[in-house]
């Protein structure tokens, strides 16, 4: 075990593969010679050479096309988007083609997208959402948003060996403020497979990615015990693990860093009401970011994001219910 | 399940200010063919009981709401058509937090309005925190463990907001051992029953909005229970709001009704023969009301908040005992100043059939601007009835009895006489009624009974 940050673990779990399977390479714009825009290929070129580590001119379109070509022709592709904002430029290759392939004619289509999400440091309105619940809604495609530096790891060799399209979601504000034990050694993390962050009987919170850190430290501050599930997947995602606490604690709140109408906690909500309504004792509360694109003032952006605060008041509002 | 072709039977909107209804029993059983339009079941709901025509013709393929629930507007009650559900409904595991009335005595159900279970389907989201008191929402899972354990979420002491019962405070409750609820305890139980919870454990002490609800009702020794029906709740309510609401005041005259005697006999063949109807003392003291009510509008208005509503029409209510002696209900005949004395009795016998026949629609029993009512008819001299809210006044009416009185014949002596005398009482709200005000009403109404002509009609 060595204690390793998010982007490190990412980057160990991306060498892992790259070094076992000679099928996988990277792809992006400036994840070559620089090292990619957060560093997470850092060295990756001179280790692997020029033809696995990819700098690809600047379009979405043409990384996300031509991984999806290399894949149907065998290869496991790793592309990266700069920012996860900018894959709606190769949304037609994503959803249309590579989403659909494999229910189309047959032919699997293994690549992995890591997109770079979230705000929390002034991105501004392109550099700054979490896109997932856009992508959850296609069937073919998997979400993958890990919250902690070994499921960062796990997860990404697990989309590598996925033979679907998987869109890996790696929250920017995590990249270098959370550390971790990972193990040294290769290991997956099931996608689809929440994991218990916490313990607790008064409340469950169902979020994750960077959320589920502020669900923690709110957690540390209400007079309750608080229950943590982190989806760690939202496509697809673990209702049974969301059910199982819910039928524990009969209080959900629903937390996430995306915006409200349309995200992915609406689906989440309205399975607990459909599957476990006899087990509710409070409505099912969401905390998400308002309808509205991603301010870049700082402290715009503060009142944008669920806060610690925020979610304390929310807690304490469904304990008290 | 039956398949697309069934035909859904709903609990039908019984007039708008009815939300919910109560299933009293159903006419036929899963199997069984219907004709459209023939009744299928009979519901009740606070304001009237009646019958439900089927919607199709065809079999009835599945009922699944049993006698006893009560469910809202709209919740399907059995499907026509389609194939018969392979299993009896009776069979049929039961999800719905709220058990069937209890068979006995054995487990008394406390009185159920305040905190009525949600209802299986449909329930309406649940109120949003801190509005209201919350002792009246009972959350999903508290009813199902209320259900599971056969307690009434009423008696568990709540912690939540407004005083709403949480699941830890009805698990603690349970936990802690409801009391004992023996039906006729001979003796005094040698252990000591568990001392009843006082506050579910980490109790802020918040004030609890409604004081701890009374013990379930337990009948002693040589009582029995059952439950009150959704009509009498309606009264029981009703008249306790009426006498909260009204300043009640009565007075009474005596009326001289030897003339309306003998026109009667007089007209109650013609009216039995040529119209099928019989002209009772009522109508005559219906008509009479309707027309003394035109120059009295203060007893035919309302207090609406503080404003004096008067009204251009009588929509004269008329008290009607049901069959079975329990209950009374009080359809209204609608612009009842429009109605001759023929039309007045053809009215009365109107709703006075459909009441008993369970054929009168909630609208039929609402806005009424006045009301008589009849308790003679068992010999009764005098009585102090409640006004029906919102409106100001109530006429009772009383036995006729023949009875020695002093006339005064057309050569101005004395003489006494055998006449048929009755009492009517007028109650009337002192709010907006004054005694004189009531006095020359009465004195009117009379003047009318006892001069009534052969013209007059």
């Amino acid at each position: 075990m060595a204690e390793l940050t998010y982007l490190q673990a990412i980057s160990d779990g991306l060498r892992t593969e790259m070094r076992r399977d000679q099928r996988v390479f990277v792809i992006g714009e400036d994840v070559g010679v620089y090292g990619g825009a957060f560093k997470v290929t850092l060295g990756f070129q001179e280790e692997f050479g020029s033809w696995r580590v990819i700098d690809a001119p600047l379009s979405e379109t043409a990384i996300v096309a031509g991984a999806t070509g290399a894949a149907m022709m065998g290869m496991r592709p790793v592309a990266e988007m700069q920012f996860a904002d900018f894959v709606s430029c190769a949304w037609d290759h994503l959803v249309t083609v590579a989403a659909k392939q494999r229910w189309r004619v047959g032919t699997p289509v293994p690549i992995v997208l890591r997109l770079p999400s979230g705000g929390g440091f002034s991105g501004g309105p392109f550099h700054s959402q979490n896109p997932e619940s856009s992508f959850a809604h296609v069937p073919g495609l998997k979400c993958v948003c890990p919250a902690t530096p070994e499921d960062a790891k796990g997860l990404i060799i697990s989309a590598i060996e996925d033979p679907n399209p998987v869109l890996f979601f790696e929250h920017k504000h995590l990249y270098r403020r959370i550390k971790g034990e990972v193990p040294e050694e290769r290991y997956t993390v099931p996608i689809g497979k929440a994991r218990l962050h916490q313990e607790g009987d008064d409340v469950s919170v169902i979020t994750w990615g960077a959320m589920v850190h502020t669900a923690v430290e709110a957690a540390k501050q209400v007079d309750a015990s608080i229950e943590i599930v982190d989806l760690r997947t939202v496509l697809p995602w673990d209702k049974q693990a969301v059910l199982d606490s819910v039928r524990k604690t009969s209080k959900v709140l629903v937390l996430h860093e995306d915006t409200r109408t349309g995200g992915f906690g609406g689906e989440i909500a309205a399975t607990i009401a459909e599957e476990a309504f006899e087990d509710l004792d409070a409505p099912v509360r969401r905390l998400t970011a308002p309808d509205s694109p991603v301010p870049f003032s700082p402290v715009l952006e503060k009142a944008f994001l669920p806060q610690v605060d925020d979610v304390v008041r929310a807690l304490e509002e469904l304990v008290a219910y | 399940m039956a398949t697309g072709t069934a035909v859904e039977v709903v609990m039908p909107q019984m007039g708008v200010s009815v939300s919910e209804g109560t299933i009293t029993k159903w006419l036929k059983q899963v199997g069984e063919e219907i004709q459209s339009d023939e009744a299928l079941l009979e519901i009740s709901t606070d304001k009237v009981d009646t019958e439900v025509p089927s919607p199709a013709s065809g079999v009835v393929s599945e009922i699944l709401v049993q006698e006893g629930q009560t469910v809202p507007v709209g919740t399907v009650l059995a499907r026509i058509g389609g194939e018969v559900a392979p299993a009896a409904p009776e069979a049929e595991p039961e999800p719905a937090p709220e058990p069937a009335p209890p068979p006995a005595a054995e487990e008394p159900k406390p009185a159920p309005p305040p905190a009525a279970p949600p209802p299986p389907a449909a329930a309406p989201p649940p109120p949003p925190a801190g509005e209201g008191d919350g002792r009246t929402f009972v959350s999903p899972v508290v009813a199902r463990i209320a259900g599971e354990h056969g307690v009434d979420p009423a008696q568990v002491p709540g912690t939540g907001t407004g005083g709403r019962v949480t699941k830890k405070d009805i698990l603690a409750f349970i936990e802690a051992g409801r009391p004992a609820q023996a039906p006729a305890p001979e003796a005094p139980p040698a252990e000591a029953p568990p001392p009843p919870p006082t506050a579910a454990p980490a109790a802020p002490a918040q004030p609890v909005a409604a004081p701890a609800s009374a013990a379930p009702p337990v009948a002693e020794q040589g009582e029995s229970l059952e439950p009150m029906s959704a009509m009498r709740r309606g009264i029981a309510e009703h008249m306790r709001r009426s006498l909260d609401t009204a300043a009640h005041v009565t007075s009474a005259i005596e009326v001289d009704m030897t003339n309306v005697a003998q026109l009667r006999a007089k007209l109650k063949r013609e009216y039995e023969s040529a119209y099928g109807v019989n002209p009772t003392y009522l109508a005559f003291v219906a008509r009479a009301t309707v027309d003394t009510l035109r120059d009295y509008p203060w007893v035919n208005g309302e207090l609406r908040g503080d404003q004096i509503v008067t009204k251009r029409f009588v929509n004269l209510g008329i008290a009607v005992e049901l069959t079975d002696g329990k209950g009374l209900i009080v359809p209204v005949i609608r612009n009842a100043e429009g109605l001759n004395l023929l039309g007045m009795a053809r009215a009365i016998a109107d709703i006075a059939s459909r009441a008993r026949n369970k054929q009168l629609t909630p609208d039929d029993v609402t806005g009424g601007s006045f009301t008589i009512t009849n308790p003679g008819g068992y010999g009764t001299f005098h009585g102090t009835p409640v006004i029906s809210q919102p409106q100001s006044g109530i006429l009772g009416t009383y036995a006729i009895v023949k009875r020695p009185w002093v006339i005064t014949d057309p050569n101005g002596a004395d003489a006494i006489a055998i006449r048929s005398m009755m009492n009517l009482t007028l109650t009337y709200d002192h709010r907006l009624v004054d005694g004189a005000l009531a006095g020359r009403f009465l004195r009117d109404l009379r003047q009318r009974l006892q001069d009534w002509g052969e013209s007059d009609y």
